[in-house]
């Protein structure tokens, strides 16, 4: 059955976050056929459409007012409602990110529609959409259907894998004006902490640091790394709890999920908390003096080693590779 | 001030998960305030105590969660409702819970809402959003901090790590993030309290709510745990041979390099 299915652009300090593809991939699936819309929701946003379109969206709607520049759950969900009763929709897609999950609820309560959220694959089986999902934080996984009215989800960063870019690929780029009424909650400031660097929930290679970094200064070295790899530094709950490092860096169960390519605990004893954040990225790598750590028994490589003598070593071989490749 | 609290009962985030007959096994499993709800629990408790009024609880599931709603009174809420959906809901999903909770606040006159922003088990982080929607209220999730003054609410929010100063006015849903604050320890004397607060249970005709009402937009039709990982290779040797070795290995085995 062909669908209209819906996207949500994510944009964040003036660029598309990978999460708009890979949303636009899940869409292509669900179509079965039918036209992915990707809309773009912001303030002078209207010139990253066609990257969308790019990337596989056959339609692109732009919403743009000076109430939207910054995101609020009031300004985006007037958005994308006047979206969604413009295109009547069969389904809609957004990640599953700070502004997914905080949206997607409404729009669902809203259009009292079911949600299935944070799903890591989508497929078409028996005539079903299947999505499937982790639960109990990744100890296990259920596969969900939606059985009434919209098909609404929102899909994990960098599960499902964007379709290739096609430079050559044109497709109209619309707009949708929209009135957008007073916003009950005012964002009076922000203070930037992830920023440094690469966004840890999107990046393709985390390097992680647990007690066993022993002070903040401990981190230096695995930012160092992080820099050669291209990849974002994280931590574990006992490293931030040491205050070793600020709790926006915090992978696990409380904290942040990620499952980049390559994932490198260093110093990290492997507590079921911090497993639960981590054991699904690609390859795991384990740095640790402890042997008997519980780290190593979801590493695919390890090294029983003081992380300070390991990863400075790394570093320099990886700078080497970089060099031959 | 007239606060509630929407608290789930969850498994303990250090049991082992197993599967039979197509579900979670829950025999022998510890069960616990859904740690997210507990800082909620915590947060209105203290709301309470610096501006006035009483702190209900309030869980939508079956008996059992009986026992959560008197740790959440042991640590000092003042109420606790549990609507209980034994008899009438047999594969509820977040539109289930969130149309439930929204039918029985709708005339409660709240003037904050908590919960957590997630719970453990399911992982949605629907339910607090699509409730306020429903009662037509504002809501901030992820909340690191929260302060009140008269009807105006100041609220830090987490957003992946950076954080928002956010205004807004009361009534007010909020969704608690870890470092909202230290949720306490019921003490003894709160024990003995609890056992003597009220505790009321209601089922979905006292909330004029039909099974049709409540039914579930979405279906559950395979639960299965993740393959079970093969033990990795610890390198051996000199250090620099490893180190040179798991280089070789990332790029040429794993490719990930």
């Amino acid at each position: 059955m062909a669908r209209k299915v819906l996207t949500l652009g994510e944009v964040r300090d003036g660029s598309l976050r990978n999460v708009s593809f890979e949303t636009i991939a899940a869409a292509k699936t669900i179509s079965e056929g039918g036209e992915v819309v990707a809309v773009l929701i912001g303030n002078g946003v209207s010139a990253l459409g066609e990257e969308l379109v790019k990337y596989g969206a056959d339609r692109v709607l732009v919403v743009e007012n000076e109430k939207l520049s910054q995101y609020t759950s009031d300004g985006y969900s007037q958005a994308l409602l006047a979206a969604i009763e413009q295109e009547k929709p069969e389904g809609l897609i957004l990640g599953h990110t700070a502004l997914g999950k905080d949206l997607s609820p409404r729009i669902a309560g809203k259009l009292s529609s079911g949600l299935i959220s944070d799903a890591t694959d989508v497929e078409v089986a028996g005539g079903n959409l299947v999505f499937t999902r982790p639960i109990f934080s990744g100890k296990a996984f259920e596969k969900k259907i939606v059985t009434d009215g919209l098909v609404f989800a929102t899909i994990r960063p960098n599960n499902i894998a964007p379709l290739e870019r096609d430079e050559s690929r044109s497709r109209e780029v619309g707009s949708l004006a929209v009135e957008i009424s007073d916003l009950r909650t005012i964002i009076k400031e922000v203070v930037r902490k992830a920023s440094e660097g690469v966004d840890l929930s999107e990046a393709k290679v985390v390097i992680a640091g647990g007690r066993g970094v022993k002070s903040s200064d401990g981190f230096e070295p695995l930012k160092e790394l992080a820099n050669v790899l291209g990849g974002a530094v994280g931590a574990s709950r006992g490293a931030c709890d040491a205050d070793y490092c600020d709790y926006s860096l915090q992978i696990g169960q409380t904290g942040k999920v990620v499952t980049p390519d390559l994932y490198i605990a260093c110093g990290i004893s492997g507590a079921i908390q911090h497993l639960a954040g981590m054991s699904n990225s690609k390859v795991i790598v384990a740095i640790n003096k402890d042997p008997e750590a519980n780290i190593f028994k979801v590493a695919d490589y390890g090294i029983v080693g003081d992380l300070f003598e390991v990863v400075p070593l790394l570093t320099e071989e990886f700078k080497k590779l970089k060099v031959h490749s | 001030m007239n606060i509630f609290v929407l608290m789930k009962r969850t498994f303990d985030t250090e049991e082992k998960i197993s599967i039979s007959a197509g579900k979670i096994n829950e025999d022998g499993a510890e069960f616990i305030i859904n740690p997210y709800d507990e800082y909620a629990v915590e947060e209105a408790i203290q709301v309470r105590d610096a501006h006035g009024g009483e702190v209900t609880v309030v869980s939508v599931g079956t008996e059992e969660a009986e026992k959560q709603l008197r740790t959440a009174l042991a640590m000092g809420a003042d109420k606790a409702v549990l609507i209980n959906t034994e008899d009438d809901v047999e594969n509820g999903d977040q539109f289930t819970t969130a149309k439930i909770l929204a039918q029985f606040l709708k005339d409660k006159e709240a003037d904050l809402i908590l919960g957590g922003n997630v719970a453990i088990d399911g992982g949605s982080g629907q339910v607090g959003p699509r409730v306020a929607e429903m009662l037509n209220i504002p809501y901030v999730t992820t909340i690191t901090k929260l302060e009140i003054d008269g009807n105006k609410a100041t609220v830090t929010r987490d957003v992946e790590g950076d954080s928002e100063v956010i205004e807004t006015t009361l009534p007010l849903l909020v969704t608690a993030q870890q470092g909202l604050n230290e949720p306490r320890y019921p003490s003894l004397p709160g024990i003995m309290k609890a056992k003597k607060k009220p505790l009321e249970e209601l089922e979905l005709d006292d909330l004029d709510l039909e099974e049709d009402d409540v039914e579930a937009k979405t279906k559950t039709i395979e639960i299965y745990l993740p393959p079970k990982k093969e033990a990795g290779r610890v390198l051996q040797g000199d250090l620099n041979d490893r180190v040179k070795e798991l280089v070789h290995l990332l790029h040429s085995e794993a490719k990930v390099i």
